[in-house]
């Protein structure tokens, strides 16, 4: 081809025109899902959380705020909500340390990389179910791994799952073990991705092991920490399949978690309206949740 | 092999690297951290091991009041057997498996389209439509079941594999990660091909669908899990027992089981094979493309 051509960049009426149609054409397929699957289930929640719609399709009329009203008044509503800000408090401190240092010991470099990766990813690969199985059957108080290895320090059996003070426990350390893989590799690639040099230099100037970690390795990892915090935190507020498959389906005050209510209402107790309103207080702590991270993590930056 | 494209595109990762530079190779520091790691990954994979030791025993030697990693009766494959024997085993994994790959093929491609009209072209309008598929990422899918039914229930989609695939294929997160990536490419490979005359389609086609490979298979792979292991609604949406998937299957006869330990967690291993294998096989790719999706980078 002709090197001489005019600038390509210079746009002319109708190659504007030919790219927005390929653009438009590129994105339909997309827009038509996030529309049809995202966009118009928000507003239509919206709206079905101010009427008194059943899931049997009767009902329907309008009652304003009524559900609102009610989600706010509600105490299950309210321990729902409050079980799922203690599991994501329990669940978040653990996750991330947890992966810190799984990624911190397994970059040094040691030989069996991809044993390592496998160990602690593995669990992340497993379907809820199959969490929920394997725990509930350590977790149980007779024949359970757990009270077998408490008795080997002659600490007397727990009840973990039927005891309510213990139940939130159990799933919490449930979650760790299935869930940490994820967060485990972000800061494995995070770690890998640090210039060699960095350590080198630091080497030279005489830095030992402990102080490459504290002046090179933690600080590089600051903005990768807040990342996972926040994917940690949003992940952990959507507690369900695990609190739900491990007490057996069965309602616990310790343990229903806010997404667990809004089942129950709309499926259970076929209340499709007041369901979606406390969908939407909840997706108002999501907000509310982000917007606080935001700032503190804003705050740090400065 | 991936580790040039890797490099063409700017972003090379060394997963190679055996030991951090500095620190010699028998430091006691490092044989400490050693045997922390060996402890750790031990003791991590523990639940999981006595989960497949456990499906190799007898139902008495599982339900045993002194639990040993070998029953008293030897070991023996009969949970699986049974499981096996019950064909709807075999049918929930066809369906885990097929609704798995449609939901990860269709929303790959999607994602994929949307993501270089995002990276790349102009029209009016385009940035607005960016940032509210980036803001639609803090909606929690969970918070749509409510509207979702009612919607599948006016299309006819409840107890239908569509109704289970189609909402699970809006992925902004998946979007915004491969927008971030087609950005990097060096526009030049680009422009030197539309001096030639290539179409945009085109262009996408065979310059930068093949860059993008690594990135695109752990986007892959992270869809196909979440697909595989999707429990809250393929549990809404199929009440037929012969649609359903292997998390849902499993979750209805647990109770219809009772006691059966040895039968349950054989059911679990099986259900997780599977993913574990995929794993297995992509696991560096797994670790590359998150760390070039720029989820791992600073």
């Amino acid at each position: 081809m002709s090197a001489t051509t005019a600038p390509i960049r210079v746009s002319t009426g109708g190659l504007q025109k030919g790219e927005r149609l390929i653009s438009w054409a590129m994105l339909t397929p997309f827009l038509i899902a996030f529309v049809l699957f995202l966009v118009w289930p928000i507003l239509h929640g919206f709206y079905l959380s101010f009427t008194d719609q059943s899931l049997t399709g009767a009902g329907g009329d309008w009652v304003g705020i009524a559900n609102y009203l009610e989600a706010l008044t509600d105490p299950v509503m309210w321990g729902s909500m409050g079980n799922t800000l203690w599991f994501t408090l329990l669940s978040t401190v653990p996750l991330v340390i947890v992966a810190l240092v799984m990624a911190v010991l397994v970059d040094r470099g040691l030989p069996g990389q991809w044993l390592w990766r496998l160990s602690f990813f593995t669990p992340y690969l497993l379907a809820s179910t199959v969490i929920s199985q394997i725990w509930v059957w350590i977790f149980n108080p007779q024949i359970g791994a757990a009270n077998a290895l408490l008795a080997k320090f002659g600490i007397a059996p727990i009840a973990w799952l039927q005891n309510p003070d213990t139940n939130m426990i159990a799933i919490v350390i449930a979650t760790v073990w299935w869930t940490v893989g994820f967060n485990f590799l972000l800061y494995l690639a995070a770690l890998q991705n640090i210039p060699a040099q960095q350590y080198e230099a630091a080497a030279i100037d005489g830095a030992g092991g402990w102080r490459q970690f504290w002046s090179i390795t933690l600080p590089q990892l600051g903005p990768i920490t807040a990342l996972i915090v926040m994917l940690q935190i949003l992940a952990s507020l959507k507690l369900f399949d695990q609190a739900y498959q491990m007490l057996g389906g069965v309602s616990s005050d310790t343990t229903r978690s806010i997404i667990q209510y809004i089942y129950e209402t709309g499926f259970v107790g076929y209340r499709f309206g007041y369901s979606a309103a406390i969908s939407y207080v909840f997706f108002a702590l999501i907000i509310i949740v982000g917007l606080i991270q935001a700032l503190v993590t804003r705050r740090k930056g400065q | 092999m991936s580790t040039t494209t890797l490099t063409q595109s700017g972003a090379k990762l060394d997963l190679q690297r055996t030991r951090k530079p500095g620190s010699s190779p028998f430091s006691p520091l490092r044989i400490a951290a050693f045997i922390v790691l060996l402890l750790l990954a031990v003791g991590w994979l523990l639940p999981f091991l006595w989960a497949v030791a456990t499906a190799f025993k007898t139902e008495n030697d599982a339900a045993s009041t002194n639990p040993s990693w070998i029953g008293e009766h030897g070991v023996t494959i009969d949970a699986f057997t049974s499981i096996l024997s019950q064909g709807n085993v075999w049918i929930w994994a066809l369906n885990s498996l097929w609704t798995s790959v449609a939901v990860t093929l269709i929303t790959l491609a999607i994602s994929a389209l949307a993501a270089y009209v995002f990276a790349r072209l102009e029209f009016p309008g385009r940035r607005l439509l960016y940032y509210a598929v980036l803001a639609s990422i803090v909606v929690p899918p969970q918070v749509l079941i409510i509207p979702l039914f009612y919607e599948m229930l006016a299309f006819n989609l409840v107890d239908t594999h569509m109704g289970l695939i189609l909402p699970q294929v809006v992925a902004p997160t998946m979007v915004f990660i491969l927008t971030r990536f087609f950005k990097a490419i060096p526009i030049e490979l680009e422009e030197a091909a539309r001096i030639d005359g290539a179409s945009r389609l085109r262009i996408f086609w065979s310059i930068v669908l093949p860059l993008s490979r690594p990135i695109l298979a752990s986007v892959a792979i992270f869809v196909f899990i979440g697909a595989w292991n999707n429990f809250l609604w393929p549990f809404l949406v199929i009440n037929d027992t012969t649609l359903m998937t292997l998390p849902v299957g499993l979750q209805t006869v647990i109770s219809a089981y009772g006691v059966q330990y040895a039968q349950v967690m054989a059911q679990a291993v099986l259900a997780s094979v599977p993913l574990i294998v995929v794993f297995l096989i992509f696991q560096k790719q797994i670790v590359k493309g998150i760390a070039t999706t720029g989820l791992g980078g600073q």
